[in-house]
């Protein structure tokens, strides 16, 4: 990483760093403070949340937890949320490391017009076909499917995974896929065997940024799975807090509960993530 | 793709009289291997933006038959519906905040950022982290905290801070930019890592010519800095002038667009015409003329570019 000098020094003059040091735990307290009050209050009582709602809490209730995973009926909607997450990843994985293959390394006569094609329609946005897509998902029977919401997800993820991944795999080195082709291997064996296993970390990272779009998704979600026992945990934990809003106790436990997966994955590959994002950030 | 149906029956023309393997597989077969997504995105995206595009020209109720009115939806948009100006003036607000507030913010935390190195993992982490909430945990969490009898604005008024006795979501003035607040707290951290990556990559060479120069942080920032990052800053103005017309879940999950419509924007309005009022064709309407001004926000961007300037 191209990072300037360390603490101090240019040429000699020290250049102080604590006001940097200042500013950024202001920022700080800005952004994770809100989440602290939160982590607080799903540990008090009713009474104590009512009483000192910014504070460390008196006692700590750990039934809110117990409580809320059972009104927020987590056990039904953590697995759903799961099989959505897992079926479009695997699809933006297989479809768009496809594609991204015959992109980068086919030759693919027209991919310029492909890839117009897809910046166009990755820009495209939802609320300019939402109504059409919903009747024609109603009128196909795949309303309240996974698979049709998986479906959409698939189409709406793959553009950006696409173009990740074809950068990803245009960088390798041609030497394998041409001693491959020269024994006889297929197309899809190269891709199998040897694109996708030298562009896994492509994959990896295409991967968590499609899996958490999916898992925190909205709008999608309330339109097209209406059905309670779909329900994502987002979807039900709309329902649940705009229900519960005056308990905030609960509702912190059930927020919790919900991202703290999405928070232990993100520390756990933040490079990725953040290189993922913010590269779809600048070439999406 | 006739191109290729016609390449794949090569019996059709007497020239191509060889099909061999090799063309086969040169022409084919890369298109087989982008079929699949291809398909997938005509099925969901393509083609109901087309039919957008009729259903905008009748009087659809979303069920049904669907009778051709020409333009009379996009008339009414235009000249007689009050919701559809008071949506078009709050997304224009939104854009504005959204060009300001967390460009700021973003910049601030990444020159901050740049030049220290104990810590700045932890920090960039730390403060990226509300990006990746979902927006229902965001909306309900800032819901109660600004609400006026719990959370931190309950709390502010009791010890008797003034200005804090005020439901800052129920009331038409404060409200849009009460949303647009929590909005920004989860987004400008994202611009921040972005920001940050562009100044990693400005060679520290220029710093120490400009310190040596005598330049104060101030000049550092505006004559080295800002130069340095300017591609990707440019980029996230247009995304946000972008995003700002398609800005959706948090003011829905918060408000619904209320009270009154005084957070009503324009992907709200499509949503309630639709699934609300079941005015199919008039939602479709809408939905396009949001696409055409995000079409026209990118059109400027072109026309700049092609008239040399650098973005």
């Amino acid at each position: 990483m191209n990072r300037s000098l360390g603490t101090t020094t240019a040429k000699g003059r020290q250049i102080s760093h604590v006001p940097n040091y200042v500013i950024l735990t202001v920022l700080l307290v800005f952004s994770l403070g809100p989440l602290l009050v939160m982590a607080f209050n799903s540990l008090k009582s009713r009474t104590d949340v009512a009483d000192n709602p910014l504070g460390l809490p008196r006692n700590f209730v750990w039934s809110n937890y117990r409580e809320a995973w059972d009104v927020g009926n987590f056990s039904t909607t953590m697995v759903n949320s799961g099989i959505l997450v897992a079926a479009t990843v695997i699809g933006v994985l297989l479809l768009g490391g496809m594609a991204a293959y015959s992109l980068a390394k086919l030759d693919l006569p027209g991919a310029g017009a492909l890839m117009l094609f897809l910046l166009v329609v990755s820009s495209l946005p939802i609320h300019l076909f939402l109504v059409p897509l919903f009747v024609l998902w109603r009128e196909l029977g795949l309303l309240n499917t996974v698979f049709g919401l998986v479906l959409i997800y698939i189409a709406l993820n793959a553009p950006l995974a696409i173009f990740l991944l074809r950068s990803y795999m245009i960088q390798l080195p041609r030497d394998f896929e041409d001693a491959a082709r020269v024994d006889g291997a297929g197309e899809w064996q190269i891709f199998s065997r040897i694109v996708v296993p030298l562009s896994w970390p492509g994959f990896l990272t295409v991967g968590l940024v499609v899996a958490l779009a999916v898992w925190n998704e909205f709008l999608l979600a309330t339109v097209f799975l209406q059905d309670e026992s779909k329900f994502t945990v987002v979807t039900s934990y709309q329902n649940f807090a705009t229900r519960f809003s005056r308990d905030w106790s609960l509702t912190s436990a059930a927020a919790v509960i919900m991202i703290v997966p999405i928070v232990a994955i993100f520390l756990t590959f933040q490079r990725r993530f953040i290189e993922g994002m913010t590269q779809g950030g600048t070439k999406g | 793709m006739s191109e290729t149906a016609i390449q794949v029956r090569p019996g059709l023309e007497v020239r191509r009289r060889r099909w061999n393997r090799a063309s086969y597989r040169r022409k084919v077969i890369p298109w087989l291997f982008v079929l699949p997504v291809l398909l997938i995105n005509l099925l969901v995206v393509l083609g109901p933006t087309l039919a957008a595009v009729y259903y905008s020209m009748t009087d659809w109720s979303g069920i049904g038959a669907a009778d051709f009115v020409g333009l009379a939806n996009y008339r009414q948009l235009f000249f007689e519906d009050d919701s559809f100006k008071t949506a078009f003036v709050h997304n224009l607000m939104w854009m504005a905040m959204f060009l300001t507030v967390p460009i700021a913010m973003g910049l601030l935390g990444a020159s901050l950022l740049a030049p220290i190195k104990r810590g700045a993992l932890f920090f960039r982490m730390a403060l990226f982290i509300p990006y990746v909430l979902p927006s229902v945990v965001v909306a309900h969490l800032w819901s109660s905290l600004i609400h006026p009898d719990r959370g931190v604005v309950g709390w502010l008024n009791e010890r008797g801070v003034s200005g804090m006795d005020v439901a800052f979501l129920g009331r038409e003035s404060t409200v849009l930019p009460t949303i647009a607040f929590i909005d920004n707290w989860r987004w400008w951290g994202f611009l921040m890592v972005l920001f940050l990556a562009g100044m990693q990559n400005i060679p520290p060479d220029l710093y120490e010519a400009a310190r040596l120069d005598g330049a104060n942080r101030w000049q550092e920032f505006r004559d080295v800095t800002l130069p340095g990052i300017r591609p990707i800053l440019v980029f996230m103005i247009l995304m946000t002038g972008i995003w700002s017309f398609l800005t959706f879940d948090l003011i829905w999950i918060i408000t619904q667009g209320g009270p009154a419509g005084a957070s009503e924007v324009l992907s709200v309005l499509v949503f309630k015409n639709a699934f609300q009022n079941f005015e199919a064709g008039y939602a479709a309407a809408l939905g396009i003329t949001m696409s055409l001004f995000v079409g026209f926000i990118l059109s400027i961007f072109v026309v700049l570019r092609r008239r040399g300037w650098e973005i």
